[in-house]
């Protein structure tokens, strides 16, 4: 599969980074050849196989629904690039 | 008496106990060889202070007799893991100030036994990487030279500074993370012992997540017993991380003792891969001969799917973390960067925040999981999944234990495969495929290229049982003559 320059600008949307239009063409060439890689999966026999889900035969567990580790309103802040009055702040996104 | 630096864990442990020598003493020792060893670029952050503290507060406990199982014990954790209050930055620019407020459980373990933090050790960026030279903070330097070649090598990746660390004797132990190889490739290109247990035997939380269905801690050891001691201090159920397996820790280094006599050691056929260098396939038929003078049966095995074990991992490893690492959005951590609104601020800090191999593996993982391509591509590699792993159950049908090489190569210069992604992909070609299907994975340092570097065979055991497969690393260990790092 050759990726072509909109479809790498397309994805990188989609993951929401921004790449120059300059970076375009080097980065289809690259992620190209790794899916010309990952693509030797189509010779392999996959009919009637489940497609895995978890790698440890285990069932999930559930908990009671409780706080177990609340009231840490600061703590959490700490490491936000802007906060106000004990709020995450974002640039305006409501006209 | 042999350097402080120079002890085993064990030696140290026991020389702590009978007083041959102080907590302080040990970890003052160190602590001096770290900053004697800036220069390899193991350790992001250093911490000498919160060590020598913790030292004194163990000398003060081995008085009183009370000792835990690694008590005094220097150790270096992987900056992959969160540390409460000490700067976690899974070497990425975007989480370069990152102050975790708590703190992963593995590490908490490490601490309530004992263990002295020396510092947190460098990775490639997200632990996505096979060099440790995708770091924000530079590239980690492999302590060994190849003969007659001065040109510095990598230590292997993605938990290279883990590695160099304790080959380079900066700590007695290590913790790493292994998602395809993280742990065994850099032990081996590094001449340590490094070891990926079972999935779900140490707990996830608190560790930056790369992909969640193949990400692991393990340890980094210079012998065998002392991987077996800190695995035990590692591993137990934690109700936090909903995939750790509530099943009983058993006593790993008591269970070295029993030798491989018996044993059913399987050789799988399609680890004899191309281009794999001539001195590792002569080391691997080397290692076939010492586990069978030690008792071991040796039985060719087949895992018919090997091959697309990297291919099927290039698609779900990137899936994950594209998904993962969606959370870096400049707005609770990290970086931000201005944008003119809400989506320019997003796209500006994460083009800003995360390199080069980080974005392509995001944006890989975005078109692989994007509409239309998601049943071709991602579904496809799970079913994938599912053959490699019915391969492994199969052969231990059979055997006992697995053993491979490490890695088709030894360590290579700084600045080599960067060009090409796929040809720094194939280092973990051996290792990979035990990840897909959860299996604990050991890498054994057990000979010298011709040029004088480390280099590593692979012991792979049945889920939940690494005392087999250290009862193995040690036959090996034994066997395998002891290798030394040119001064």
């Amino acid at each position: 599969m050759s990726l072509d320059k909109a479809t790498v600008a397309g994805i990188a949307s989609l993951a929401r980074i921004r790449v120059g239009e300059e970076e375009l063409e080097d980065l289809a060439g690259e992620l190209s050849k790794i899916l010309d890689f990952v693509e030797q999966l189509e010779e392999v026999d996959t009919e009637n196989v489940e497609a895995m889900a978890s790698v440890a035969a285990m069932e999930l567990r559930r908990r009671a629904d409780e706080v177990t580790e609340g009231d840490q309103r600061d703590k959490i802040l700490a490491n936000a690039p802007e906060a106000t009055a004990g709020f995450f702040t974002v640039p305006k996104v409501v006209e | 008496m042999a350097a402080l630096t120079h002890l085993s864990l064990a030696e140290a442990r026991d020389g702590l106990r009978k007083k041959a020598f102080s907590a302080e003493e040990l970890v003052a020792a160190h602590v001096q060889a770290v900053e004697a060893a800036r220069g390899l670029n193991a350790i992001i952050t250093e911490t000498p202070e919160a060590a020598l503290a913790a030292a004194k507060a163990s000398d003060a406990r081995l008085a009183k007799g009370e000792g835990r199982a690694l008590e005094g014990i220097p150790v270096t954790v992987k900056d992959l893991f969160c540390t409460e209050g000490i700067r976690t930055t899974a070497a990425s620019r975007i989480l370069d100030r990152f102050v975790p407020p708590y703190e992963s459980t593995v590490t908490a373990k490490l601490w309530d036994a004992g263990a002295v933090p020396m510092g947190k050790t460098n990775l490639d960026e997200f632990a996505m990487g096979s060099s440790t030279t995708t770091s924000h903070f530079g590239p980690t330097e492999n302590p060994w030279r190849r003969e007659g070649d001065n040109r510095p090598l990598v230590a292997g990746g993605s938990s290279g500074g883990s590695a160099a660390a304790v080959a380079a004797g900066l700590c007695l132990g290590a913790t790493g993370t292994d998602t395809g190889g993280s742990i065994r490739q850099p032990a081996a290109f590094c001449g340590v012992v490094g070891l990926k247990p079972t999935y779900g035997r140490c707990s996830r939380w608190g560790i930056v997540a790369f992909a969640s269905s193949l990400d692991q801690a393990g340890p980094f050891a210079r012998s065998v017993r002392d991987a077996a001691i800190l695995l035990g201090a590692m591993a137990g159920f934690d109700p936090k991380d909903s995939t750790s397996a509530d099943v009983p820790v058993p006593d790993f280094e008591a269970a070295l003792g029993q030798g491989v006599r018996g044993l059913k050691i399987g050789i799988p056929k399609e680890y004899q891969a191309d281009g794999m260098a001539e001195e590792v396939t002569a080391l691997w038929e080397q290692g076939k001969v010492w586990l069978k003078d030690a008792g071991a049966e040796i039985v060719d095995v087949s895992l018919p799917h090997t091959r697309y074990a990297l291919p099927a991992y290039y698609i779900i490893a990137p899936a994950e973390a594209s998904s993962n690492l969606a959370r870096y959005d400049g707005v609770r951590y990290g970086l931000r960067v201005a944008g003119e609104d809400l989506n320019d601020m997003y796209k500006k800090t994460r083009a800003e925040g995360f390199g080069r191999e980080v974005r392509r593996r995001i944006l890989i993982g975005a078109y692989v999981l994007s509409a239309g391509y998601y049943d071709a591509y991602y579904l496809k590699a799970q079913k994938v999944r599912t053959l490699i792993a019915r391969d492994f159950e199969e052969a231990f049908g059979k055997v006992d234990v697995l053993l491979t090489p490490t890695t088709p190569t030894p360590a290579f210069p700084i600045g080599e495969k960067e060009d090409d992604p796929v040809a720094m992909y194939l280092n973990d070609v051996f290792t990979v495929p035990a990840s897909l299907a959860g299996l604990p994975g050991v890498s054994v340092p057990a000979g010298l290229s011709a040029d004088g570097l480390p280099l590593g065979l692979q012991l792979i055991g049945r889920a939940f049982d690494e005392a087999t497969l250290l009862r193995a690393a040690a036959a090996l260990e034994a066997a395998a003559p002891g290798i030394q790092r040119g001064a």
